[in-house]
């Protein structure tokens, strides 16, 4: 790869791995993000994103493979890496049993954010956290969502350019989670690159692209909409039925369905021609015993995207 | 090295160590509470054992020379016994520690032969104990036999010439009263460094360890040398500040002299302290859980210097062996730089074997730690 690529994505990523003993944590990920782009890693939990985000930060060696973060190389230039990121981890990693304001200093101090501009930008982040008059109350003290706001705020202290946040939305209530994708928008129209993993399928609608992540592979690279069109070579129905259990069972075998999938206490179902199967599959399925109460087309989700792929490509790595 | 990075580092160190009540207990009260335990607690010096008595003459002589015991510092008559089995009975519950036994006809052998002999029985179980009592017991006794035969000779209406025997006079240098106090209290002070400083900072690494702010400041451009600085120095302060309370506790509370310079006192601590908090940063980076750190951090720090920096157990009485290893406990030196300093007034080039070891050790684990933190979590 050429050197001006490299300075165009503010995050690349080759044939990342990351084994720790026999288990292949990350296995050969691949990828660019441009400036001002949100990209989201999503997938279930132990799929491989935070390991993928703790390398490019700096905070594990890549077993194989190589990235550049910010231009720099991860491996051979950490510290100046260290310099142009922000990273919210996980876990709340701000020190509780100092305040607000006094943590704030802190990660200031830390990432030597001058003198003259720290006061603003501390105003700034107490602000973003909806803080404002609680800035000398322990952070132990606070709620999750205000915790969360105020780790983001600490990350952006010295302005970088690039974002690691990972799981930044895990346990916060719904209306938490919404300020904070309002944030996230906000950095990115200001052209920070931000690179955001979670495993509320909701969450990837408000992402420029999407990462499809299981078992350490990269799945599927592409915006919410490309994938959704792409990916479903069919339609999907919504079938609201009783029992289910039946139904989950019987479906597969029926003629022109391709997929069905358990979606809360109703039925996510792919099919290769929408009208037909709605015509057939009510009597199909009460011949089995089973009342279908509603049945219709609908547009699919992410989720639906995901249970697809993961599903396509899991006989071709077993 | 950015001096923001370190500033910012000790601040909030120093808040976390202000905000928890057990750091701040170690820090403010420990040092008080090992000065008093020990000060008054711990003392070497042998007075007042307590003595029983069989006096089975009950004669002038055999008084006068009982009179002698009591009035010894050293003894402290707490029993007269009319027989053995009594005598037996208190030093087995620990009554005394020393029996005195009399014999029936100790004025007549001391008349007719000029030669009597009075029994000593003395629980050993504490040999050093032992030795001293049965030293001052011979003393008294000796200090009897000389008026006795002067008594004896005058009384024979000689002309009172006595041979001066060869006498030793001896004079104690340094610690003039012999008062094993002033040789524990600057021991004190290595005790409580060596305790303070293991305590805190083996906690101040594992602590980022177990709530998960490791992460995040591993993620952060901060150098291991910025976070190694900025956490002991901090540590460093304390320290100082706990000597200077040792120091002035001895000296107005104990009546310990300090004939040495405080300038001296404060370059033999400062490379102690390096050595101290150096050891327990290592730990505390090698070690991810706050109570193992704690106690590993005792165990290499306290220990060896409770017992072979020569605080308490005098290093030329150990076994060659376990002599050799004492060059080995970087307390030693210490403590040989305070007891000269406070006790002999040394000055800084009469220190300087000790300084300099010191020093060395200092350079070693200041290297060491300084390559310990690795930022990462791999």
């Amino acid at each position: 790869m050429s050197a001006r690529v490299v300075q165009d994505a503010p995050i690349s990523a080759e044939n990342l791995v990351k084994r720790f003993g026999a288990f292949t944590a990350v296995d050969h990920i691949s990828f660019r993000i441009a400036r001002g782009e949100i990209v989201g890693f999503l997938g279930p939990n132990g799929a491989g994103k935070s390991t993928t985000i703790r390398m490019l930060c700096g905070l594990l060696r890549p077993t194989e493979g190589r990235a550049t973060v910010a231009g720099f190389d991860i491996l051979r230039e950490p510290e100046r890496v260290r310099e142009h990121i922000g990273y919210m981890s996980q876990k709340f990693s701000l020190y509780g049993d100092l305040t607000v304001n006094e943590n704030l200093r802190f990660f200031g101090g830390i990432y030597r954010v001058s003198r003259d501009v720290l006061p603003e930008r501390m105003r700034f982040a107490v602000e973003m956290a909806g803080l404002s008059g609680r800035e000398n109350e322990l952070v132990s003290s606070l709620a999750g969502g205000w915790k969360q706001r105020l780790a983001l705020g600490c990350s952006i202290l010295h302005r970088p350019p690039i974002l690691f946040l990972d799981e930044p939305t895990s346990g916060v209530d719904p209306e938490s989670r919404r300020r904070f994708w309002d944030l996230i928008h906000a950095m990115s129209d200001d052209g920070v690159s931000v690179l955001v993993s979670t495993h509320y399928m909701d969450e990837a609608e408000y992402c420029n692209r999407i990462a499809l992540i299981d078992r350490g592979r990269l799945v599927a690279l592409d915006s919410p909409a490309v994938l959704k069109q792409r990916s479903l070579g069919g339609a999907l129905l919504l079938i609201e039925c009783d029992p289910i259990g039946i139904a989950i069972a019987s479906l597969p075998k029926a003629p022109g369905v391709r997929e069905v999938a358990a979606f809360g206490n109703a039925l996510h179902v792919l099919v290769d021609d929408a009208d037909a199967a709605i015509a057939a599959l009510p009597s199909l399925l009460s011949g089995q015993g089973v009342k279908t109460e509603r049945i219709e087309r609908i547009a699919p989700t992410i989720e639906d995207i995901f249970v697809q792929l993961v599903g396509a490509v899991r006989p071709e790595r077993a | 090295m950015k001096l923001v990075r370190i500033k910012a580092m000790a601040i909030k160190e120093t808040l976390q160590v202000w905000r928890d009540p057990f750091s701040l207990l170690i820090a403010l009260l420990m040092p008080l509470m090992q000065m008093l335990l020990l000060g008054y607690g711990l003392s070497l010096d042998i007075k007042h054992l307590p003595v029983c008595v069989y006096d089975r003459e009950a004669s002038q002589d055999s008084q006068a020379l009982l009179k002698r015991f009591q009035a010894s510092v050293y003894f402290n008559i707490v029993e007269g016994a009319d027989n053995y089995r009594d005598i037996a009975t208190s030093l087995d519950r620990g009554i005394c520690v020393l029996a005195v036994v009399i014999p029936p006809d100790f004025t007549e052998r001391l008349n007719d032969s000029g030669v009597s002999t009075v029994q000593a029985i003395v629980d050993a179980t504490d040999t050093n104990t032992a030795n001293i009592a049965m030293g001052y017991a011979q003393a008294v006794v000796g200090g009897f036999s000389t008026d006795a035969q002067i008594s004896a000779t005058d009384a024979r209406g000689r002309p009172l010439q006595f041979i001066q025997p060869v006498d030793v006079e001896s004079r104690v240098w340094f610690n003039e009263t012999l008062e094993s106090r002033d040789f524990i209290i600057p021991g004190v002070i290595a005790l409580i460094m060596a305790l303070v400083g293991a305590q805190l900072t083996s906690l101040t690494v594992s602590r980022e360890w177990e709530r998960g702010t490791m992460e995040l400041l591993v993620s952060t451009p901060v150098s291991p040398m910025e976070v190694m600085f900025g956490k002991l120095a901090p540590y460093f302060l304390i320290g100082l500040l706990d000597a200077a309370f040792c120091l002035v506790f001895g000296v107005f509370w104990f009546d310990v002299p300090f004939r040495g310079t405080v300038s001296t006192l404060f370059v033999a601590t400062s490379l102690f302290l390096v050595v101290i908090l150096g050891i327990g940063y290592l730990i505390s980076v090698k070690i991810k859980s706050q109570v193992g750190a704690a106690q590993i951090g005792l165990l290499v720090t306290l220990l060896p210097t409770a017992l072979l920096s020569g605080y308490t157990f005098p290093i030329d009485q150990m076994p060659p062996p376990v002599q050799a290893i004492t060059y080995l406990v970087f307390a030693r030196y210490y403590v040989t730089a305070l007891k000269a300093l406070f006790l002999k007034g040394s000055g800084i080039l009469d220190l300087a074997p000790q300084l300099l070891a010191m020093a060395a050790y200092a350079a070693v684990i200041a290297f060491l730690a300084s390559r310990a933190f690795r930022k990462n979590l791999d």
